[in-house]
């Protein structure tokens, strides 16, 4: 136990001067680029140099850089991004109720990418150097040679424009506006505590499509890792002995070499958090989807600049922790990940 | 003469597998057939013909409206790919749209690549306090989703094709950074470095001679696939609108504009440059995966039973 004990709290306390490098990095890449952020916020030419120095004055930019900084900090100490120009609300409470759009979609683009990139490795991997392994390489290449946001709407154009089968955007049916108020945000289980039969397949056919495009974007990885991952342990001499057994292939591939090429592959899973984010942005604008990152485009087409940095402060404290939290969880869960 | 040829000697030996290597054969042609019609097809200067090194190529000014086009049609023997709401071209539009994803992606990773591998030879190389700060600085970096980092600097920034090199090459310098930094650390214990500094080799001499080149097959895996993913990050940043001003030719831009008519069923205006987009990517991505593959041959299984 002193082991985890100890690791944890190393773990810990690095993660706290990676945060603190991470939100300089953001607050220098803000700020140094060349180019008047100020002015490119305001769309360049024909600005009245009042409305420059009255926007540098409201966003605090026309300060010293250092004294920018530390009020920059100071405010993500206290939690205030400052409020939103667009919506007129504090940038923190728009970010905390879109969180659980975003979370829900990462969710089932993780399942979908699982799906689709964990059964085609272990089948590529089972055929190694055959034309269907070939194929199936090809095919996760593809994945993510794919711009995700074309793909979205390729899907929107094929399922819900000319089949007509599932819905083109959003999260539910204009007619849920009015009469359903969520409790969690996490629409699926809002569904399932009211149980609402019909609200929740109306929420699960909104979710299916940008779920899929954004488990794609995860697939190619995934099924490489697997494969990978596979053809090792299908080398190993307990694979031979579970051959010469006379097991049968079945019972060898999913059970024995399945779980232990799962371990390295569920240790790079939690980390891909950032891939998935950043899929999330794109997805999010086609489909509508009213998250975190599909608010951050929103912001900078409406040059909306606390909730830009806000958002972006936002998303770097979270994935951090994200990770902090799978590194600690995969530490108790395998023991060799500790060292 | 010799550090030219150190640093080349992993290409040279990457083109005898070219032969029967069906992953690279395919990929390098993808590529070369873009790089050949972004060429062919590109930017000429000219205000009068904007587009292309000849007039028939491409067979209309892809950033005119013409009078007589119908608007929106549907692809057909005169217009192949269809016509956009602007009464332009869209076949003429989407083969002179190749050179800015191209030129993007290579500028930018050539950027990042130099700077740095650079910088993981030194951080590396010299170890203690600079390393842990470079390292910790660029892991912080590395944390964050790429696709949002380049989105958000290029939109601070004012939109175009600078600015979007400069976004994409700021994200993928902590990539280069990590690759060779491994690298480095690995081969500085090996016995000929050693010897190196035992006859008492500057360290620069060291550090070029004997480490660099020796880093330079995993930073090449590595690039390939950083490209395949630029051209994406490039053609989402026009998508979003910050990337050529129109009416410039630009697949990412032109699938935006093609989104609105996507309800009514205008298919063509938002397949074609999505096509483009995914086959330039693809590949580098088959090179990728090619080059991975050689350099790492425990991928491919042994046929044994």
């Amino acid at each position: 136990m002193g082991g985890i004990g100890k690791y944890i709290v190393q773990r810990v306390l690095l993660t706290i001067p990676m945060l603190f490098i991470l939100l300089t990095a953001v607050f220098l890449m803000l700020r140094l680029m060349p180019g008047d952020p100020v002015l490119a916020m305001l769309g360049g030419r024909n600005v009245s140099p009042e409305l420059i120095e009255q926007r540098r004055k409201e966003w605090g930019l026309d300060k010293p850089l250092g004294t920018q900084y530390a009020n920059y900090f100071w405010r993500i100490l206290h939690g205030d991004f400052g409020r939103s120009s667009r919506t007129g609300k504090p940038v923190i409470k728009e970010l905390f109720t879109r969180l659980p759009a975003t979370l829900e979609l990462a969710i089932w683009g993780i399942f979908f990418a699982s799906l689709f990139g964990i059964s085609t490795g272990i089948w590529a991997a089972v055929r190694a150097d055959r034309a269907t392994d070939h194929a199936i390489r090809i095919f996760h290449i593809g994945s993510f040679a794919i711009p995700i946001f074309w793909l979205g709407l390729i899907l929107q154009m094929i399922f819900a424009v000319q089949l007509d089968w599932l819905p083109v955007a959003k999260r539910v049916s204009g007619i849920y506006a009015y009469t359903f108020s969520p409790i969690t945000r996490f629409y699926l289980l809002d569904a399932i505590i009211l149980r609402d039969g019909k609200l929740l397949l109306d929420v699960i056919r909104h979710l299916i499509l940008p779920a899929v495009t954004l488990g794609i974007a995860l697939t190619g990885f995934l099924g490489r890792m697997t494969r990978a991952a596979m053809l090792e342990v299908l080398d190993t001499d307990y694979i031979t002995t579970a051959r010469s057994k006379g097991l049968k292939e079945r019972v060898v591939v999913l059970k024995h070499a399945l779980r232990n090429a799962l371990i390295p592959i569920v240790t790079v899973l939690g980390l891909q958090f950032a891939i998935l984010m950043g899929g999330a942005v794109l997805t999010e604008t086609v489909f509508s989807w009213p998250g975190v990152a599909g608010f951050l485009v929103r912001s900078l087409d409406a040059r909306d600049w606390n909730a830009i940095q806000g958002t972006i402060v936002f998303i770097g404290i979270f994935i951090t922790t994200v990770n902090l939290f799978v590194d600690i969880l995969y530490s108790i869960i395998d023991p060799r990940v500790r060292y | 003469m010799q550090v030219t040829r150190f640093l080349f000697s992993p290409i040279f030996k990457l083109l005898r597998p070219l032969k029967r290597h069906r992953l690279l054969q395919i990929g390098l042609a993808i590529v070369a057939a873009h790089i050949l019609m972004a060429i062919i097809c590109g930017p000429t200067g000219d205000p009068n013909d904007p587009y292309g090194i000849t007039r028939r190529i491409p067979p209309y000014d892809p950033t005119k409206s013409y009078r007589e086009f119908p608007r929106l049609a549907p692809p057909s023997a005169e217009h192949w790919m269809g016509t956009d709401h602007l009464q332009r071209d869209v076949f003429s539009r989407v083969i002179s749209g190749g050179w800015a994803p191209i030129v993007v992606a290579f500028s930018s990773i050539a950027i990042s690549l130099t700077i740095g591998s650079i910088l993981g030879w030194i951080s590396g190389f010299a170890g203690g306090l600079l390393d842990r700060v470079l390292s910790l600085t660029m892991d912080a970096i590395y944390s964050f989703p790429s696709m949002i980092l380049a989105i958000a600097l290029v939109a601070v920034m004012q939109p175009g094709l600078v600015p979007m090199i400069m976004a994409i090459a700021v994200v993928y310098v902590p990539t280069y950074f990590r690759v060779t930094r491994a690298e480095v650390l690995q081969v500085r214990e090996q016995t000929f470095v050693e010897a190196a500094r035992a006859v008492g080799a500057p360290w620069g001499r060291i550090l070029l001679r004997h480490i660099a080149p020796n880093t330079v097959n995993a930073i090449m895996a590595v690039s390939s696939f950083n490209i395949a993913d630029a051209i994406l990050t490039e053609a989402a940043m026009s998508f979003l609108g910050y990337g050529l001003p129109p009416p410039a030719p630009d697949w990412g831009f032109d699938i935006q504009n093609g989104q609105r008519f996507l309800q009514a069923g205008y298919w063509w205006l938002i397949t074609f440059p999505g096509l483009m987009i995914l086959s330039l990517s693809l590949g580098f991505g088959l090179i990728g995966e090619a080059i991975s593959d050689l350099l790492n041959p425990k991928r491919r299984r042994k046929k044994v039973g």
